[in-house]
């Protein structure tokens, strides 16, 4: 797609504008946290445990204090009454079991990457070098590393004293709830029953820019910078944790790199780095390489499902029970615990289930911890469901898709209370099917696949579908109160129209690279009808932008941008009465467009910039009008938003070597109004890389030991654009009714979508070899592994459609080509 | 990621080299490319008290003929491997594999003699220069020695370079007119081989009158597949006969487990790619 030239008639949403952030990104002309440097600023670095579970029973430090530049050398037993106890926001269940957990470990290390002891020095090299002086002692204690084990009563426990690894067990059940029926009935009573196990591996954010942290104390208020998404959190918490005055620190989040739930997180090192920047009285940076990022940095995903599912003969699913293990890693980081809860209200995707039950227990293991990644808690419950469709497809040798289309929410059922106690706005997954299945040509995918099994090439091909929809635009606060949320959901801003008719607009959300700047320019500008040029946006500093929760959860557009435009509202009530004042009509006389006042039916009238200026002049402003053309709101959304959209994936598997090769992917995706398509089209081909990545690349490994052995980017594998299909893509548009812009979020769609897509594929181009599942990710070797193991047991296994149960076999069912 | 400290000597002939290797005594490093070596110092898996940068002498770098051998120099880059003539015309097959190595970026800094003498079982030019039959050529302070490749390769990262010994070229003897295929099979575009397939071929008279295979990552050190190649000779080059003669891929090998693939799944892909190589290098 490419940048459309402007008129300047057009209104600016729905224009695919370059984006106002790229030119210095593109040029290095910008300033990351690490590119920063202070008078007399000292350079932090980390010692980190490289074992899982050990006493620390000695830490020897006079060698480091000795070595060449070393300023200070702290230890956890130096912190132990000052760094208090990593804050955790989400409690999730009131007898929920939370450990202490210590920026820098005091007695005891619980995952390998674990921060034992700190330096500063004059240069990072400095610092670095006395790392490999200081002498600690472990004293090994057992590793704790399968969730599954780990949740059994017998298993060795990760934190002694709280009894055991489980850390709270959270149940939804839709008869409770009075949402809908009683699952284990549906279950009971079903004609057909699917059990399945699903494995969500481990994943690593793998943000571009590491992290890093400066902290000035020499000011009246500390400063902090820092490489997160969540600068106004980040401020709270550091009161919070620390016991410093809120109002003593400012946090700004600069240019950052990227973060995908990998920074919405208050670390250890941002407490350290303070700690540090206190103890000495002088700035203090650390940042990280990229092996300290890959170990200590929070993981994501790591989640044990466990389906069953009911449905009737013809394919009409009754009832859903999902028993969820979440691997929370060693401790409860700022929203571990509420991740997988996240996906609690989404198991039941766009379909009309009648019956649902959640249960999720979150278990303590000794790995790095666990929090939001990209989708948080979505991605896992529409992975869980779609493979569940297609493997009720299989089941009932039915079309994939025609299941679905028995199961979903008709267009014209909207608004639709769910099962699990959601109310959808809108949608219409009809259309976006229909456009995906034309675009990817469906049918002839599916004539060359039977003609393929026919023929037993060695090379077959599947086919994978994704219907979903999740929930985004976090989030109404009385929901999020209702799920133990330790804060709210609204989002605020500002906008000021400066004497000249320039416009700033301050937003509380904190891009890191969505490109807000360019979104609410045009917002503004079309609200205001002000030149897109004209608008400033200001973001990430607790100083110039005072109130907000940040950039999260495809938050910002759906809550922080409907609060500029709602601001932008305000303002120009504000300046109708000052135009009505100065005009002498009544403000019931005056419309306004293009950035004009006129009174009706004459040719008099007033430009929004000269009724700044007449604010700021304030010779003559009516009265009770306070001299200045600014307005602010903090708006709270009624509903989240629900994008959904449709998503086919069409896969070669090399059945020699298990190699998947995808071989064309098409995703039509309903966001709703889009602001700007560019920045639309960039999230979904971002979204999808990362969904496509689980689905065949990614993956944290350990090792018996708990060491990770997937710490570098040649072990942990990112796919870069030569690994991935050209992304087909178009859009349906049905407008959110929950937000006068009708946005839905995209920030997280792609990934969101794509994962079950891709596996779909894989075990559809296999299945009639007797392959029901690969864990992801489908390696080749794991590809492999499956056939070679439906192979050996294929002369054993029972004839296909043989687990219909009660069915009538001889019922003709309507079939999708040759499954 | 910052390397312990170290001394640091550009010399710019092979002698001058020779002579700072040995006044720095054991723990010196050579550094030619450093794509290997800079993430190795930079994770302080390796503190050595000198390096010695090769990036100045010259005379190991480029490609030239001599009696009947190649000679590459040691410090040719990948790239420089992959654009070169002589060694298109007479060697193909490394330079198919030194073109499947890494990326554009990698490929410009790094050197055929640094990926030999590193000898990482997963690198992708050892199992050519195997298989070419080619020879290394070693300085030291003794002067210089050579060095069959399938004496040269030791182990895991070892190599017959002694410690106060230099790569300084690869000669490899002239396969013109033999067709190549390297078959890598890798997980992402520029991660290692899982498993490699080095072959090259020479048809006369509608038979496979020559061939020679090595394999990449199927044991510490590469392979050569001699059941392969005897089985092939005087063969005519179809299909059949290209995958009875790859079964035989799997002998004399003893590949290691990682997190890609167990040792059982790189003996299975070693007799498939090497059927793949085949055909291609044959043209079936
Ligand atoms: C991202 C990435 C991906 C890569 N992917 C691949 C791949 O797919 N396939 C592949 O084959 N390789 C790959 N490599 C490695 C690459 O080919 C390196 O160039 C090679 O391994 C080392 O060559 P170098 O010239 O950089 O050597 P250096 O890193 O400078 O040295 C490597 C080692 O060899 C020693 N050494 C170097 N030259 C000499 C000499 N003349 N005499 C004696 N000792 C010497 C050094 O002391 C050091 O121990 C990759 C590297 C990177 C960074």
């Amino acid at each position: 797609m490419t940048a459309t030239p402007v008129s300047p008639s057009e209104p600016e949403i729905g224009r695919a504008r370059r984006r106002k952030e790229d030119a210095r990104l593109v040029t290095g002309r910008t300033r990351w946290t690490d590119n920063m440097s202070l008078p007399g600023m000292v350079h932090l670095a980390v010692l980190r445990s490289p074992v899982a579970h050990a006493r620390i029973s000695a830490i020897d430090t006079t060698e480091a204090r000795r070595m060449p530049g070393v300023h200070e050398v702290v230890t956890g037993a130096d912190l132990a009454e000052r760094q208090g106890s990593m804050p955790c926001a989400w409690p999730v269940t009131p007898d929920m079991k939370t450990p202490y957990a210590p920026a820098l470990a005091v007695e005891e290390v619980h995952f390998a990457g674990e921060a034992v002891a700190m330096v500063a020095a004059r240069s990072a090299a400095e610092a670095r070098d006395a790392l490999d002086a200081i002498d600690v002692d472990y004293e090994d204690r057992e590793v704790v590393l399968d969730v599954e084990a780990a949740a059994r009563d017998d298993s060795p426990l990760v934190h002694e004293e709280l009894g055991t690894n489980r850390s709270a067990t959270w149940t939804f059940d839709s008869a409770e709830a009075g949402t809908g029926g009683d699952v284990e009935r549906a279950l009971r009573d079903a004609e057909v029953r699917l059990d399945r196990t699903f494995r969500q591996q481990r994943l690593i954010p793998a943000f571009m820019e590491p992290r890093s942290v400066l902290v000035d104390p020499t000011g009246e208020q500390y400063t902090v910078w820092s490489s997160t998404q969540v600068p106004h959190i980040l401020r709270t918490m550091i009161a919070m944790t620390l016991g410093v005055g809120e109002h003593k620190v400012r946090v700004i989040a600069p240019d950052v790199g990227g973060g995908f739930g990998g920074k919405l997180q208050v670390t250890p090192e941002e407490m350290l780095t303070f700690l540090m920047a206190e103890r000495l009285g002088r700035p203090v940076k650390w940042t990280e390489s990229r092996s300290e990022t890959m170990v200590s940095a929070h993981h994501g995903r790591d989640q044990v499902q466990r389906l069953s599912l009911a449905a009737r003969a013809d394919g009409t699913v009754t009832g859903l029970k999902v028993d969820l293990l979440a691997d929370m890693g060693a401790y409860l980081r700022l929203v571990t615990p509420g991740i997988p809860i996240l996906g609690a209200l989404m198991f039941n995707a766009i379909y009309k289930f009648d019956s649902y039950r959640f249960t999720c227990t979150n278990v303590f293991t000794t790995k790095t911890p666990t929090d939001a990644y990209r989708g948080a808690g979505r991605p896992e419950a529409t992975f869980a469901i779609e493979r569940m469709m297609d493997e009720l497809a299989a089941e009932l040798d039915m079309d994939p898709l025609e299941v679905r289309r028995r199961n979903w929410i008709n267009h014209d059922e909207f608004p639709f209370d769910t099962v699990a106690g959601l109310t959808y706005d809108s949608g219409d997954y009809e259309a976006a099917t229909d456009r995906a299945v034309e675009m990817f040509g469906y049918q002839q995918l599916r004539d060359e696949q039977l003609r393929r099994r026919q023929r037993g090439d060695t090379v077959q091909l599947g086919i994978g579908v994704s219907t979903f929809t999740e929930m985004c635009g976090l989030a109404p606060s009385r929901v999020l109160g209702s799920l133990s949320y330790g804060a709210g959901g609204w989002e605020h801003s500002q906008v000021r129209v400066l004497p000249t008719g320039k416009v700033e607009v301050v937003t509380g959300t904190s891009p890191h690279g969505q490109g807000h700047v360019t979104a609410w320019s045009q917002l503004v500008a079309d609200r205001l009808g002000v030149p897109f040029e004209d608008v400033e946006v200001l973001h990430g500093d607790t100083q110039s932008s005072p109130r907000g929760l940040d950039t999260y959860g495809s938050r910002s557009l759906a809550v922080g941008g409907v609060a500029a435009v709602r601001a932008s509202d305000r303002v120009i009530d504000k300046a109708r009465s000052i135009a009505a004042h100065l005009l002498e009509c009544s403000e019931q006389d005056l419309d306004f467009s293009a950035g004009r006042f006129s009174v009706r039916g004459t040719d008099r009238g007033m430009a929004l910039t000269e009724v700044a200026l007449a604010a700021f002049t304030a010779h003559d402003l009516p009265e009770g009008v306070e001299p200045n053309l600014d307005a602010e709101v903090s708006h709270d959304p009624e509903n989240f938003s629900f994008p959904h959209g449709t998503h086919l994936c069409a896969a070669e598997v090399d059945t020699e070597t298990g190699r998947v090769r995808i071989r064309s992917y098409v995703c039509v995706d309903d966001v709703g109004t889009v602001v700007n398509p560019l920045v639309v089209e960039g999230q979904v081909h971002g979204g999808l890389a990362q969904g496509i990545a689980q689905a065949l690349y990614e993956e944290a490994v350990h090792d018996e030991d708990g060491t990770l052995t997937t710490a570098t980017l040649a072990d942990y594998l990112v796919p870069s654009a030569v690994d991935l299909p050209e992304f087909h893509t178009d859009r349906t548009e049905t407008d959110a009714t929950s937000n006068p812009l009708g946005v839905k979020g995209v920030g997280e769609a792609g990934t969101i979508a794509s994962t079950p897509a891709v596996v779909n594929a894989v075990v559809d181009a296999i299945r009639h070899y007797g392959v029901t599942d690969v864990r992801m990710p489908c390696s080749p070797q794991r590809v492999w592994r499956a056939l070679s193991g439906a192979r050996a047991s294929s002369a054993t296994a029972a004839e296909s459609g043989g687990g219909l149960g009660s069915v009538d076999p001889d019922q003709p069912f309507p079939t999708g080509g040759d499954r | 990621m910052i390397p312990a400290e170290f001394d640091y000597v550009a010399p710019s002939t092979v002698e001058e080299a020779v002579r700072a290797l040995r006044d720095a005594g054991e723990d010196a490093k050579v550094l030619a490319g450093g794509q290997s070596l800079l993430p190795v110092l930079r994770m302080r898996l390796a503190a050595p008290s000198t390096v010695v940068d090769l990036g100045k002498v010259s005379e190991m770098r480029g490609v030239r003929e001599e009696d009947g051998n190649l000679v590459i120099g040691a410090m040719t880059t990948h790239h420089e491997v992959v654009r070169d003539g002589l060694v298109n015309e007479h060697a193909s097959l490394l330079a198919l594999a030194t073109r499947t190595v890494a990326d554009p970026q990698v490929r410009h800094r790094g050197t055929l003699g640094g990926s030999l003498a590193h000898a990482d079982p997963a690198g992708d030019l050892l199992a050519p220069v195997l298989a070419l039959e080619g020879e290394m050529v070693l300085a030291g302070p003794q002067g210089r020695r050579t060095v069959p490749a399938d004496e040269f390769f030791v182990d895991h990262f070892t190599t017959a370079v002694g410690p106060e010994e230099l790569l300084v070229e690869v000669r490899v003897p002239k396969h013109t007119g033999w067709s190549a295929h390297y078959e890598k099979f890798n997980r992402v575009a520029q991660a290692w081989s899982v498993v490699g397939v080095a072959a090259t071929v020479l048809v006369e008279d509608g038979r496979i009158a020559r061939a020679r295979v090595g394999l990449t990552n199927m044991g510490s050190t590469p392979v050569r597949a001699h059941g392969v190649e005897r089985a092939l000779l005087g063969a005519s080059p179809t299909g059949e006969a290209v995958r009875r003669a790859a079964e035989r891929a799997h002998e004399g090998t003893s590949p290691g487990s990682d997190a890609s693939a167990d040792a059982d799944y790189r003996q299975h892909l070693a007799e498939v790619l090497t059927g793949r190589a085949l055909a291609t290098a044959a043209g079936v």
